[in-house]
């Protein structure tokens, strides 16, 4: 633990970091911005998690292994949404999700 | 340390959500996840440091960099929000952040008193254990997650069409 620094402080700069995504999932119109703040938002719970697992429960391990798996999700995510977004793009010539209104009506 | 990862968390994750450049705002993002590794460096949690850095930095960043250049002019300015959304989306993060932290400021956590060595081996040791708060049911469904979400980001991008 760091002289000085407690739980609070973490949590502090991974609520600003959460809200910040939140932020920009709400302002963006482009998708793959949009993705960015998703990921923005996945980061901060995972800090949460190992910031919790350090000061709160040193002695397991449950924060950590959340957090692995919270990565791995987003990985899985960020491959499938790239994927949806370049095929998107073939069909639109665009990335802007007001384009997007195919499945709207 | 600390206060200098910090500021670089907060200053570029700003600037990742309102950067009007999207190769930038990608970069900017690679330099929040390089910095949030950090914090778990100081913090002497090394192997999700590790992690970190080589799936988030490493795998994501540069998935998001090709779709940047596969999708996008560099250079061109992406369509910013209107003036109304901003301020609703600003009031929405700001009241959402304010309400948070002043729950955890006023919230007494019971911090533990000792720090516990941290032994990587235990990690893999609960990701494969089958007994009691053993890990290794979700470690399984996120390998078969892994696989068909591969399979899938080939078969969405590799669809043909007919037109």
């Amino acid at each position: 633990m760091i002289q000085g620094i407690g739980v609070t402080d973490f949590f502090i700069i991974s609520t600003l970091m959460f809200f910040m995504g939140v932020y920009g999932f709400i302002t963006r119109k482009n998708l793959i911005t949009i993705l960015i703040a998703i990921e923005l938002i996945l980061n901060a719970v995972a800090i949460n998690f190992v910031i919790i697992n350090k000061y709160l429960y040193p002695e397991g391990l449950h924060g950590q292994i959340f957090s692995i798996f919270i990565i791995a999700v987003a990985a899985a995510e960020v491959a499938i949404a790239i994927a949806i977004v370049i095929d998107f793009y073939r069909t639109h010539k665009s990335v802007s999700v007001e384009e997007g209104e195919m499945m709207k009506y | 340390m600390f206060y200098i990862l910090a500021a670089v968390i907060l200053i570029f994750s700003f600037l990742a959500v309102t950067s009007r450049k999207v190769m930038r705002a990608t970069v900017y993002l690679l330099f929040v996840l390089l910095a949030t590794a950090g914090l778990y460096f100081i913090i002497d949690y090394n192997f999700m440091a590790g992690i970190q850095l080589i799936v988030y930095a490493g795998g994501i960043v540069a998935l998001i960099v090709f779709a940047v250049m596969l999708t996008e002019r560099i250079g061109d300015k992406i369509e910013g929000p209107s003036t109304m959304q901003m301020i609703l989306a600003a009031l929405v993060s700001v009241i959402g952040a304010g309400v948070t932290i002043s729950v955890l400021l006023g919230h007494n956590f019971k911090q533990a008193s000792q720090d516990v060595g941290q032994d990587v081996s235990r990690i893999g040791e609960n990701l494969l254990n089958y007994g009691d708060g053993g890990y290794v049911l979700p470690f399984e469904v996120v390998s078969i997650l892994l696989l068909a979400s591969m399979i899938a980001a080939i078969v969405v991008a590799k669809r043909k069409f007919e037109n």
